[in-house]
This record gives structure tokens, C-alpha cells and sequence, in this order.
């Protein structure tokens, strides 16, 4: 048999590569375009980078993201993984099935409908909507994530060692903290990236939920879309994509490393 | 360790008068159980257990004694496992109590009971080292650092795993995990130790070796052992007293040759090695033996009248294959205990060999035979007619 790929398969890849990546490869390309114009090449500059910390309104979106994306982050993966045990380690509580159920709802229902309807909860029990609404909002839709993510771990974690650790002097709390979390982990730091980057890039539902001065990135980006792409919009978004692959290369290089370790003291 | 002599006797004499089970452990001195004055270290009492509508323990009672190495054993789904985890606290109990030294251990949560447990899958923490996996329980405990260091040193002296101090629970090998893992529970100095399965996971050569181990450990420890196991031998070759267990009860507890030698049940007569069973009708008794006629092969058996009921009653006789013997000469004229039948099947594992011979009826026995000799005039073939015969004092009578 031939080894190596095919035409067939060169191609494909090759297509299939150019239209995930080449709309990206473009943005970041124009990002460093001297000229105003989107389409005009007027040779390279950083000046959009420059003009974007002069850009106070750009700025203070971008804070309220990354607040935001931390707060709700933090409380998901919490929250997430207090369910992700509940489901696994709780046994057959009453309403287990209907529990499970309202856990994953937000995953499959429209973020149209969940934006709307937190906007009508907040609005009938009139709370002012801006940064905390928002983080809420996201809090909400994050835990679901969270949980699949810690679920799909802890299905897989053995049960003796919790009881190995009672057996040698903990109580359950204190044999979650001490055996589970810390061999959970992964899971659950995971789970927090994901929190983290689904409230980073979120712009329905936090359209729904913010009010006046808590305007997202996201929000920020699509409204100066709306009066026209320019050169600083396409930086934003080149730093954007930056954060997000450092901590993805980050996050896999720390697995690399420690799936390596784990191999050299092996040999 | 010193063990306390025993008031009682060792075991039950077999008849005739003088002549005692052939039993081979050293340890016949130790036998609190026959002592009236023994407190037990651990009571069963009429411990039950349900789930859902299955009963997985029903109503078992038992008494362990300090110092012994105490073994459960059955099938799996018998019921011993549950038993021993209601022990460390794992399970509730729906009926009955558990009393540990004197204290009633209902409601007690399993970190604050004084036993300790070696898992079946042995339940090292992934995240520790072998050190830290050891010192775990001693911290919970709160003890001082140089002491828990000093006991993590001495067990890992114990476990010969001293070098591996720093190694992580996954760059060992099953027999260092094991020892792990038994260090690990013994460092607490618990009052008594439960093995789940613990040589489950071993290869034989390795499995046979950590059987004297362990009894080493255990005596020179001076804990009380309670060993959950399906392996028959490693119950034998271990414990001071066996509790066959079946459907949730326990169905005859005693000394390993005790079990073996006089079983109570064909149930136990069939899970301790093997058996053949004969389904008899009593004859005549002519204490203290009895006279029996097989169903199936007609054949009459002359045999010890131990628990025999009366003429008319069925009844079971129970002979070992090794305690049969074979031959192709016909026996000296009178002797009893005489099957003639033909070689069926011959099973042939260098010790010892399996023979299995069709009697009259259809019915198959099985004869074991030490292969004590490398040459012999004329091997036994298949086809052969051969005559099985047994000592009157070989089998045992059956009512149930």
C-alpha cells in the first residue's frame, strides 16, 4: 500500500485549512496596514496598536470583559463542578433526572431565547442591568460547560480513593479537597478556560443583559462594525486571538510537560 | 508474638477414638475461639443487609478474636465484600450491630473507626508520592512531623520499598503497589486490618510469596487480620479460621482443615476443592459406622456414622479425589469401599494426576493421584478398567 496522502487528501486539507484560518490570517494582516482603507495596502505600521490605548471607550469594554470573563469564570467552574459531584457522587436523590436536565438545558437552548429571557427576569424583578447582570448572565451559561466538562472526569475517577482516604482519617470534605480536587484538576481548569473564553466572546447574550456602561468587547467590536470595519478593530482582534492561543499553547505545553516528566521518571 | 495457649482443643477428633484430622498449621495453639473467656475483638450480630429487594447480607453472625487472621470467602456475590465494608463504615445495616473492642460502631463515620482497609484496586493517590501515599493517614491524625517521618521510614523498611520512596503510585509495579498499599494501612496501627482481595491482582509465582509475607506481617505486627477473598487456597494457606460464605450467610465457619476435612454442606464440601459426591440411602447403622447405597451405581458404602441419620434417610457421602485410590489390579477380596468403572478422561498436571472414571450409571469420579514416582511398571491409560477404592474413614456423610 502507498504511504503518505493522497492528492485527494492534500486538497481537502489544504481547503478546508484555508477557510478556517485565512479569514483570521487576513484580519491579522491588515492589522499592521499603514492606510485607513480596509482594502488598500499603504505598507506596514503598528500605529492602529498605538492608536487603540488612546481609544479610552475601546479600553474600558476591554476591562469590563475581562472582569466579566474572571468573575464568572470563577464562580462557573465553582458552581459547575458543585454540580458535575452532585450528579455523579449524590446517588439517587429525588429529582436527579429533572436536576441533570435543567443542568444541560443552557447548552442546547438558543442564546436568543436565554439572553431574552434574563432580560425579562431582571427587568421584572427591576434590577439595573450593567456589569453585574452580565456577569450573572454568563455565570449562568458557564456553569453548564463547567459541569459537562467535570462530569465527564469524575465518571472516570475511582470511587475507592475517596474512601481510602475516609478509611484514613478524612472526612468527606476533607477527602474531596485533599484526593479528589487535586487529581481533578486538569478537569476542572479546563473547565474554567472554557468558562472564561465563552464569556470572552460572547455577544447575544451580554446584548440582552448589559445596560450602560458595561459595555463588552464584544459589543464594543459589533457596534463599530455596524458603522464600518477599520484598521484598530482588526487589532483588537489580532490581540484577542493572541490571549486566547497563548493560553492554549500555555495550557498544552504544561500537559507536554508533565505527560514528559511522568515518562522520564519512568525510564 | 506470643500466643496465648488455648484452653480447648484444636480441633474436632475424627473417629475412630485416638486418631485426630490431619492438619498441618503451626499455628494449632492459637484458638481464643475455643476459649470461653476470649473477648472477641469484633462482633457480627445478626448483621443484615438489603439493596432494593436483594439481600446481599442475611443475618450473619460472627465473632473475631485479637490476633487472629480471619478469612471471608465465597463466590462473588455472596456477600462478603458488603460485609466487610459495613465494618469500615462504607455501608449501613438494616438490622443487627457491629461492636469493635466493646463500642458499638452504629453511626460511627468510617474516618473516625480504628480499622483500616487495603482496597482491592488499592486505592493509591495518583498525586502522591509513595512516601507521601504512606504518611497520608498519620497527618490526618495530626501526629508530629518527625514522627510521621520516622513511621513512614520504618514501613517502607517493612514493605522493602525504601528505594522507591519518591516514586509515583503509576512507575510501580503491581507487587510494589500492593506493598504500598498495605503499608500504607498498617502505618495508622489500626486495631484490626481488612484486606479486600489483596492478591487479587497478582500472578500466581508472586501471589504465593505474598501469602507467607503476609502472615509474617500480620504476626509480627500483632493485628488482627480480616481478609475477603474467592481464592480458596489463599484462605486456607493463611487464615487461622475461614467463614464460607453463600447467598448472604454464612454457612460453616472453623479452622481451615476443619472446613476441608468436614464439610457441613455439599455447598461447602464443592467450593473448598474438589468432590465427589455420592447420593446414598442409609442402610443400616452399626455405630460408629454405617452401611450406604449409592442411587445412581448401586454400589454399598461402608463408612463412619458421623451425624448419620437414621436406616432410610438420604443422605450424601462426600469423598476427597486424593483420599481415593486407583488401581488396575482388583483389591483383596472383602475389602469395601470398592467402585469398578473404566478410565474416562485423564488429567495430567505434573504433581498430580486427575483421573476420571465412569462408574456403573454413567456417574463420573474423580481420583487424584501424586505422582510420586517417575517410572512405574504400567502407566494407567485411557480405556483402562481400573478399581477405585476409599478408607472407610475417608468420606464424610452429607445431610444438606
Amino acid at each position: 500500500m502507498r504511504r503518505g496522502p493522497s492528492w485527494f487528501n492534500l486538497v481537502s486539507v489544504t481547503l478546508g485549512f484555508a477557510f478556517l484560518y485565512l479569514p483570521i490570517v487576513l484580519l491579522v494582516a491588515w492589522s499592521f496596514n499603514a492606510s485607513k482603507l480596509v482594502t488598500v495596502w499603504g505598507g506596514f505600521s503598528t500605529k492602529w496598536y498605538a492608536a487603540l490605548l488612546q481609544d479610552q471607550q475601546l479600553l474600558a469594554a476591554a476591562w469590563v470583559t475581562v472582569r466579566v470573563g474572571l468573575l464568572s469564570a470563577t464562580i462557573a467552574t465553582v458552581l459547575g463542578t458543585l454540580a458535575a459531584i452532585a450528579l455523579v457522587r449524590g446517588g439517587r436523590f429525588r429529582g436527579r433526572t429533572m436536576f441533570s436536565g435543567m443542568v444541560y438545558a443552557p447548552l442546547v437552548m438558543p442564546e436568543v431565547i436565554m439572553g431574552l429571557a434574563l432580560l425579562l427576569l431582571f427587568v421584572a424583578i427591576s434590577v439595573d442591568r450593567g456589569f453585574w447582570t452580565v456577569m450573572l448572565a454568563h455565570t449562568t451559561f458557564a456553569l453548564s460547560y463547567v459541569a459537562v466538562v467535570v462530569h465527564s472526569r469524575l465518571v472516570t475517577f475511582d470511587r475507592a480513593l475517596e474512601e481510602a482516604a475516609q478509611d484514613l482519617g478524612c472526612t468527606p470534605a476533607q477527602s474531596f479537597m485533599k484526593v479528589t480536587l487535586p487529581n481533578i484538576f486538569p478537569a476542572v481548569l479546563a473547565g474554567w478556560m472554557l468558562a472564561f473564553t465563552l464569556s470572552l466572546d460572547d455577544l447575544v447574550i451580554a446584548s440582552f443583559t448589559s445596560g450602560p456602561g458595561a459595555t463588552t468587547l464584544p459589543m464594543r467590536i459589533y457596534s463599530q462594525v455596524r458603522l464600518g470595519v477599520t484598521p484598530e478593530i482588526n487589532a483588537v482582534c489580532t490581540l484577542l486571538i493572541a490571549v486566547v492561543a497563548t493560553g492554549i499553547i500555555i495550557f498544552s505545553l504544561t500537559q507536554k510537560w508533565r505527560t514528559g516528566a511522568a515518562a522520564r521518571a519512568e525510564a | 508474638m506470643s500466643r496465648p495457649p488455648s484452653a480447648g482443643r484444636a480441633g474436632k477428633p475424627a473417629k475412630p477414638e485416638g486418631r485426630r484430622l490431619n492438619i498441618g498449621a503451626v499455628r494449632s495453639t492459637f484458638a481464643p475461639w475455643n476459649d470461653p473467656d476470649a473477648v472477641p475483638l469484633v462482633r457480627f450480630e445478626g448483621v443484615t443487609k438489603r439493596f432494593g429487594s436483594h439481600t446481599a447480607v442475611d443475618n450473619v453472625s460472627l465473632d473475631i478474636y485479637p490476633g487472629e487472621f480471619f478469612a471471608l470467602l465465597g463466590p462473588s456475590g455472596c456477600g462478603k465484600t458488603t460485609l466487610m465494608r459495613m465494618l469500615a463504615g462504607f455501608e449501613t445495616l438494616d438490622a443487627g450491630r457491629i461492636t469493635l473492642a466493646g463500642q458499638d460502631l452504629a453511626g460511627v463515620p468510617p474516618h473516625q473507626r480504628p480499622v483500616n482497609m487495603m482496597f482491592q484496586s488499592y486505592a493509591l493517590f495518583p498525586h502522591l508520592t509513595v512516601e507521601q501515599n504512606i504518611a497520608f493517614g498519620l497527618k490526618q491524625e495530626g501526629l508530629p512531623r518527625g514522627e510521621i517521618a520516622a513511621r513512614v521510614l520504618e514501613m517502607l523498611d517493612l514493605v522493602k520499598l525504601t528505594p522507591f520512596a519518591r516514586r509515583k503510585p503509576d512507575q510501580l509495579s503491581g507487587g510494589q503497589k500492593q506493598r504500598v498499599a498495605l503499608a500504607r494501612a498498617v502505618a495508622r496501627k489500626p486495631k484490626m486490618l481488612l484486606l479486600d482481595e489483596p492478591l487479587g491482582a497478582l500472578d500466581k509465582k508472586l501471589r504465593e510469596e505474598t501469602q507467607f509475607e503476609l502472615m509474617d506481617l500480620q504476626v509480627e505486627l500483632g493485628v488482627t487480620f480480616l481478609i475477603v477473598t474467592h481464592d480458596q487456597e489463599e484462605a486456607m494457606v493463611m487464615a487461622d479460621r475461614i467463614a464460607v460464605m453463600g447467598e448472604g450467610r454464612t454457612v460453616q465457619v472453623g479452622r481451615p482443615e476443619e472446613i476441608y476435612e468436614t464439610p457441613s454442606s455439599r455447598y461447602v464440601a464443592e467450593f473448598l476443592g474438589d468432590v465427589n459426591l455420592f447420593e446414598t440411602r442409609v442402610e443400616a447403622i452399626e455405630h460408629p459406622m454405617a452401611h450406604l447405597e449409592a442411587r445412581e451405581t448401586k454400589a454399598g458404602f461402608y463408612v463412619l456414622d458421623d451425624d448419620c441419620p437414621g436406616p432410610g434417610s438420604t443422605v450424601w457421602l462426600a469423598v476427597r479425589p486424593e483420599k481415593m485410590r486407583i488401581s488396575l489390579d482388583p483389591p483383596a477380596e472383602g475389602s469395601r469401599n470398592v467402585l469398578a468403572g473404566e478410565i474416562w478422561d485423564i488429567g495430567y498436571t505434573g504433581d498430580w494426576t486427575n483421573y476420571i472414571v465412569e462408574l456403573p450409571g454413567e456417574k463420573l469420579v474423580r481420583v487424584a493421584r501424586a505422582n510420586s514416582q517417575r517410572f512405574v511398571e504400567r502407566p494407567i491409560g485411557w480405556d483402562d478398567k481400573v478399581w477405585v477404592s476409599f478408607d472407610p474413614d475417608a468420606g464424610v456423610v452429607l445431610t444438606s
